[in-house]
């Protein structure tokens, strides 16, 4: 059970709390110890907006414990408006086809059991096509 | 420093060993390279493996291996860089002898994907991606590979069937191999027919996980080199380099600087430049990353990669099979790479043989290049 | 003296307060009553509704809470970090122990010095939320607090309820009057003792009691309760622009409706039911919510919940000056019930696991 695990990043995947480096302004997801663009430490939360686009994405077929049951599924980099790229599921796109450079937007859905219908629910970010509106 | 042999070569068919263990598999690779040499006393066992601890519930393999095969006296530990595993022990071994800490060194991969079935290994196998932001999202390295191949693609305007040079190749050395998983040739319409693991990546754009072990034994002793009386192989250089682990953290994710870097650091060891290599054995644990391998070792211009590799005729591609068709036995490849060079640089590849061949590069990846690692080997009698 | 006892039944908090916030969040997928009739061999004729909205194998009451209460924080335009209470109504929460409004809080930003819980009863879990809301900033022991009403309700395979039982949600933020987008005039419950429906522990399915869910149940409560209110309140059907009852069907909110006097064009943009189902504790919230999207300064607006239990929970509000610039802040609910992908019956045991897969 990976409960301390799933517990530690909750802000990351719940909702994209990255970091700002205080030095050259850069945003950063997800946090690490040192700023990748200058070098220099990097500690302030930042918590990024979660509009981004494809950059790039591929269906899977196969997969790894606890998502078989979700196949096929669509995982994607998505390049966040604020400069840094993450790795996700797409969801919501109906009959929709994904292109590279569809913008999207975050939103916190279900990833999946730790460990089967016992286990912890592991909540997350996915992408979807922006939301038309009907005004 | 001392000069760095290859003074015996041992390996098991690659397959899935179902009633075959760890240590046996090992074993067989071990003794078989030990002997080739006259039997030396051995001065340390580096081991490369990925997957042990987790699949098979094993770790300190060194211990295990050496307790099997009636190795005695030795130190020992496993090396680890992910897919990469056994080049990483390979370079233990080159820095240990060339170092003149040690004078015998055996250095063996093995691995085994075989000890769990169903979607658990799949989850094992993505330990070389970022868990918690990569692996954690659903990913596996083949839709890693996926993505990248996807992107470029699209962004280079490639055919659908444009990546199937590379395992066409690798299908047709691995008829000649007799340790190898497929030993079949494939046709373009197989390739084109293949069901898709993640789309666009094909079953033949992907290399099969399987069951192997391999071992070199290396020395700086000229005589243990000798007892063979193979042509004589030398280890010329070693190198590594690391990248981003997650692929999202690259600028350009098409760029695979880690093979740059380390390809240069090698070649700059060796005094060397890439045109003298007669062989290269690219990493093709998915055909995309032999293309762009192909395109950060200045081979071909970014977006060519795909028709250097269908074009080329300049510099031997995956001799014996690759990780396509030989088989990927994940951390045991890097020495699957060395044992299947030796054996072309000794002259003795049979219906594979590169006429001629004399120098040769071989690289091995964790990951999509996160971690990089290069040899170069010359045959120098 | 009899006139001082009776004004007591209305609660009203001493501090005027209203709905500072407000969002919902509706699932894309829909399966149309017409399937659910041809699968257990039914006439297409026979059903209750047109199609209900069915949660994607990703979504769950959590995450519909998320984003209808991200929907309305975004309305309501204060730091999340001021939030003083989360409170979610549900009768499918994700854990049977462990809250779903602690996920919400820490997705949304709510800080760690919060009153949080979850509620149940029925689909009146949600209005109970708001009138806690209501309570809690009312009584002046904070500022701002966070109320939902959300279900991603679960029928009995060829019952009459699988027509009807949805998912979606709506969130509200309550506040200070002088910052709501809709004050509160008062609010007033109504609850009994009444075994019209009910779910047993370890039971995948609810129970009903059939036509006994009708006129002792549904219509008791909720007749009642609006009754009360609107006597307490001195007023009549007429003095309100919008009404909007829990909406198990389309048939008993209309009947309802009519029987306290409301007209149809009062009660038509709150009512949902006919084309996302029963949201249970969504269902008045979210019609409340299709009602803030186009109110104007100045309207009244009455909402009667009712829960299973039984009991309803009546709400009435007038809207401010202030609706018309927050409005846009999130999308509208009209946005979510034209997103739609429609399904058969086969996705739908998939996407509702109601498939054995072991």
């Amino acid at each position: 059970m990976e409960i301390p695990r799933h517990w530690r990043l909750q802000k990351q995947r719940y909702s994209l709390m990255g970091e700002e480096c205080p030095h050259c302004s850069a945003k950063i997801f997800p946090p690490r110890d040192v700023c990748p663009e200058c070098g220099g430490e990097a500690k302030e939360p930042y918590r990024l907006s979660g509009r981004g686009s494809v950059y790039s994405y591929t269906t899977m077929h196969s997969a790894p414990s606890d998502f078989e049951e979700s196949l096929p599924y669509t995982i994607a980099l998505v390049k966040l408006e604020e400069g840094p790229t993450v790795t996700a599921q797409l969801t919501d796109l109906g009959e929709r086809e994904v292109e590279i450079g569809m913008p999207v937007e975050m939103v916190t859905r279900r990833i999946k059991e730790d460990e089967g219908k016992h286990g912890m629910l592991v909540y997350g970010y996915k992408f979807r096509p922006v939301m038309g509106s009907v005004r | 420093m001392d000069k760095v042999y290859i003074a015996g070569i041992g390996q098991t068919a690659v397959g899935e060993h179902w009633n075959r263990s760890l240590a046996n598999l090992s074993a067989q690779a071990v003794l078989a390279a030990i002997h080739e040499a006259g039997d030396p006393q051995v001065d340390a066992l580096y081991v490369g493996n990925l997957l042990a601890a987790s699949a098979s519930q094993q770790a300190n393999l060194g211990s295990l291996i050496a307790s099997n095969a009636g190795l005695i006296g030795v130190e020992t530990f496993t090396a680890e860089a992910g897919e990469a595993s056994g080049a990483a022990a390979l370079r233990m071994g080159y820095l240990a002898v060339r170092s003149g800490y040690a004078r015998t060194v055996l250095v063996v991969g093995v691995e085994k994907t075989t000890d769990m079935v169903g979607s658990g290994i799949d989850s094992v196998i993505a330990e070389s991606t970022d868990y918690d932001f990569e692996a954690m999202q659903g990913l596996t390295p083949a839709a890693l590979a996926g993505l990248l191949m996807a992107r470029y693609m699209r962004q280079y305007d490639v055919p659908p069937d444009g990546l199937s040079a590379l395992p066409m190749l690798a299908h047709a050395h691995a008829v000649y191999n007799p340790n190898a998983m497929y030993r079949r040739a494939i046709s373009i319409d197989t390739y084109n027919k293949a069901a898709m693991v993640s789309d666009p990546l094909n079953m033949f754009d992907a290399a099969p996980y399987a069951d192997g072990a391999a071992a070199v034994l290396l020395t700086s002793d000229a005589e243990i080199a000798h007892m063979s009386g193979k042509a004589l192989v030398e280890v010329r250089a070693s190198a590594g380099a690391v990248d981003t682990l997650a692929l999202h953290d690259r600028p350009d994710a098409l760029i695979f600087s880690a093979v740059t870097a380390s390809t240069q650091k090698a070649l700059a060891l060796a005094g060397m430049v890439l045109q003298d290599m007669d062989i290269y054995e690219v990493w093709d644990a998915f055909s995309i990353y032999g293309v762009l391998s192909v395109e950060a070792n200045g081979l071909a211009a970014r977006g060519n990669g795909w028709r250097w590799i269908a074009d080329n005729k300049d510099m031997a591609l995956v001799t014996m099979g690759g990780n396509k068709a030989r088989g990927f036995p994940l951390g045991a490849a890097g020495v699957y790479q060395v044992v299947e060079t030796a054996i072309q640089l000794r002259g003795e590849a049979g219906e594979n043989q590169v006429e001629g061949a004399c120098n040769a590069l071989i690289q091995a990846m964790g990951g999509p290049a996160s971690n990089v690692i290069t040899h170069i080997l010359s045959r120098i009698e | 003296m009899a006139e001082e006892k009776k004004s007591s039944l209305l609660l009203k908090p001493n501090r005027r307060v209203g709905i500072i916030g407000y969002g919902a969040y509706i699932p894309m997928y829909r399966l149309p009553a017409a399937e659910i009739a041809r699968v257990w061999g039914r006439s297409p004729k026979s059903v209750p509704i047109k199609e209900k909205a069915v949660p994607g194998m990703d979504e769950d009451t959590v995450t519909i809470g998320i984003e209808a209460a991200r929907n309305a924080i975004a309305r309501a335009g204060i730091d999340p970090l001021q939030l003083r209470a989360v409170w979610t109504g549900s009768e499918s929460h994700p854990y049977a122990v462990k809250p779903s409004s602690t996920i919400i809080a820490e997705a949304v930003g709510a800080p760690a010095h919060i009153q949080a819980a979850d509620l149940e009863f029925a689909c009146k879990a949600g209005s109970e939320a708001m009138v806690m809301a209501i309570a809690l900033v009312g009584s002046g022991m904070g500022n701002y607090a966070l109320a939902l009403g959300v279900d991603t309700a679960q029928a009995k395979p060829g019952d009459a309820l699988e027509y009807t039982a949805a998912a979606g949600g709506a969130a509200f933020v309550i506040g200070p009057a002088n910052e709501s987008v809709a004050e509160i005039e008062s609010t007033y419950s109504y609850v009994s003792d009444t075994p019209d429906f009910w779910r047993r522990a370890y039971q995948h399915y609810p129970e009903h009691g059939q036509r006994f869910t009708g006129q002792p149940a549904y219509f008791k409560h909720v007749a009642q309760a609006a009754k009360t209110m609107m006597e307490e309140s001195g007023t009549q059907a007429s003095d309100y622009t919008f009404a909007v009852f829990h909406q198990p069907n389309l048939k008993f909110p209309k009947k309802v409706a009519k029987s306290l006097g409301f007209k149809e064009e009062q009660i038509e943009t709150g009512l949902l039911s006919g084309v996302i189902g029963n949201t249970y504790a969504g269902a008045s919230p979210v019609g409340l919510t299709a009602i803030l999207d186009i109110a104007q300064p100045g309207d009244r607006i009455l909402m009667v919940s009712y829960g299973s239990g039984a009991g309803s929970d009546a709400l009435d509000m007038r809207v401010t000056d202030r609706i018309n610039e927050r409005r846009m802040a999130a999308p509208v609910t009209a946005d979510y019930i034209a997103r739609r992908v429609e399904i058969d019956y086969a996705i739908y045991t998939r996407y509702r696991n109601i498939l054995r897969m072991d």
